[in-house]
């Protein structure tokens, strides 16, 4: 498939913007069971809600770039009993909308304390907020990526590590975020998303990993002879009914060498894992901000080299009429 | 029920792209507004079309034959592109099966083309939205036309007669039994799409002579002329047909 920017910044980023809000909540609810000491409500909890925000909005921008029609995509949100695309498009803002409520509480000071146990265990009324929308976020993963791993016919797609990549690549580079955020705003933090974040990465390394080893052994289930119906062992396409291209032929295919998937693919596996795991184990051990950024920001990098990848990678079985180009 | 559909006979096309261009001259002229042409008389002229015909060499040299193959939407009966359009733009109608657009609610996401296996889609890049093969809907059903005209352009412009056009659930249709008895298969049956298009086989003619066919052994000339030629050994086709 060609890789689109536009999609890679939206699932990119909505996925930082998740994993983020998801770490902050996290937070959060072990605070309020007193496994670990309560936050500046606006200083940690409003600030990271903002910032996952201010994520989820880029990635919303993004979409919009992908759609022929934008001014429609209202209309988008009809069909959500039959497409995952459908279901993404209400729960995208959705979430938003409960990460903006889950933020305006803690900045405007609004949040009210609804019970109190004997133990001193508090349950905020944000907790309730932030319940929902971190129920929102894994619905969404699934959303985004059940998007790709429905569509039988693109077999490196067709599979449930689609689904579980999705949700851990994005939850690693949002605990990632919110380590570096930890630690320049709640050091006593620092370490319980430090290590959230090695364990994630880590787990992500070997589901990414599994997804490169099954896809390369893919056998396609198309081919020459199905596509037009004429059994011989050597069928080539001579003319594709055009001479200039099509959308066929634009928006199916990559357009790049191997060598350069190659490449992409080495760089992402490098960015994406062994780099920042270890900055993330340095930078907890030292809690410099700056280390805990930079992991962040080449695990970003890494992870948009991952969604092109990802693209790049996926083989159309149409592409098996459009052979000329 | 009734599934309108295209039959297409791969051992009569002969690749002249009449179809393409009388698809495109009715569809472009007609109310659903024009199909883009981007530098059409540039370098790299590109455009959308609902059908195209390719070309393909079967075989190696020197025992190779060409294929003309005529491809547009199929009309698959169980379309995977119409559940994944998140506006419900993207349907198959129930009174004949016909697989549209509504080009008034499509955002252009192109999701549709992801989930069609044959590339039958494409976007209309000045218009935005996606188009496709509609059967020539705004046509069959036009009751200003004659009978006979009430058909696809496709259909009707073919000069070979290689494109058949009917309902594939009648089976005493014309495309039911042409299916039926040539041989007519479906594109890339593995997924399960059902597609309602039916492409007919490459068939070919052969003359098979047999030895005791050449040589006439009660040939009257070989009476009148010169005596008989002897007895033939072994059975020929005139003791069995001669009197």
């Amino acid at each position: 498939m060609h890789p689109a920017f536009s999609v890679i910044f939206l699932t990119t980023l909505i996925g930082v913007g998740q994993g983020l809000f998801l770490a902050i909540f996290t937070g959060h609810s072990y605070a309020a069971v007193q496994l670990v000491s309560a936050q500046d409500s606006v200083a940690f909890y409003g600030v990271g809600g903002l910032i996952a925000l201010l994520f989820l909005i880029g990635g919303l921008t993004a979409s919009f770039f992908h759609l022929g029609r934008p001014e429609r995509a209202w209309r988008a949100a009809a069909m959500w009993r039959t497409s995952w695309l459908s279901r993404e498009v209400i729960v995208l803002p959705a979430l938003m909308v409960l990460v903006l409520i889950y933020t305006a509480m803690q900045f405007l000071d609004l949040d009210t304390v609804l019970y109190t146990s004997e133990t001193g265990n508090v349950l905020h009324l944000s907790l309730i907020i932030g319940t929902m929308a971190a129920t929102a976020t894994f619905v969404l993963y699934i959303c985004t990526s059940m998007i790709y791993a429905t569509i039988k016919f693109i077999q490196e797609w067709a599979c449930a590590l689609t689904v579980i990549n999705y949700l851990l690549l994005g939850t690693a580079s949002g605990f990632t975020l919110a380590a570096a955020l930890a630690s320049a705003n709640a050091p006593e933090l620092l370490a319980l998303y430090g290590n959230w974040a090695i364990i994630i990465t880590a787990s992500a390394f070997f589901t990414r990993g599994g997804s490169l080893i099954r896809n390369a052994r893919i056998k396609p289930i198309s081919t020459m002879q199905t596509a037009i119906g004429v059994r011989h062992t050597k069928i080539q396409q001579k003319s594709m009914g055009m001479q200039g291209g099509s959308m066929n032929t634009r928006d199916f295919f990559h357009h790049k060498t191997a060598a350069f998937l190659k490449v992409i693919k080495w760089s992402f596996m490098i960015l994406v894992f062994p780099v920042p795991l270890i900055l993330l184990w340095s930078g907890v051990n030292s809690g410099s901000t700056s280390v805990l950024l930079g992991a962040f920001i080449i695990q970003y990098i890494g992870l948009i080299a991952e969604r092109w990848f990802f693209f790049a990678q996926a083989n159309h079985p149409q592409n098996l009429y459009y052979q000329t180009t | 029920m009734t599934q309108l559909a295209l039959v297409i006979d791969l051992n009569v096309c002969v690749g002249c792209h009449a179809c393409v261009t009388s698809c495109k001259e009715w569809n472009t002229s007609g109310p659903a507004g024009f199909m883009t042409d981007e530098n059409p008389y540039g370098k790299d002229p590109t455009g959308t079309f609902f059908n195209r015909v390719q070309t393909y060499e079967i075989g190696e040299f020197p025992k190779t034959e060409t294929l003309h193959f005529p491809k547009s939407c199929l009309h698959c009966e169980d379309a995977p592109c119409v559940p994944v359009c998140p506006t419900g733009a993207s349907y198959k109608r129930d009174q004949d099966g016909i697989v549209l657009v509504d080009y008034d609610k499509c955002v252009g996401c192109r999701y549709c083309t992801w989930a069609c296996p044959y590339g039958a889609r494409e976007i209309d890049e000045d218009q935005k939205v996606m188009k496709k093969c509609t059967l020539c809907v705004d046509r069959i059903y036009d009751e200003s036309l004659p009978e006979a005209e009430r058909k696809p352009a496709c259909v009707l412009a073919c000069p070979t007669s290689a494109r058949l056009f009917g309902d594939v659930h009648d089976p005493e249709s014309e495309v039911s039994v042409t299916i039926r008895e040539e041989g007519g298969y479906q594109l890339m049956p593995e997924w399960g799409t059902h597609p309602s298009n039916h492409y007919l086989p490459r068939r070919k003619t052969r003359m098979h002579i047999h030895e005791d066919e050449l040589q006439r052994a009660d040939n009257p000339l070989n009476k009148e002329q010169r005596g008989p030629s002897g007895p033939v050994e072994g059975t020929t086709l005139d003791d069995s047909t001669s009197w």
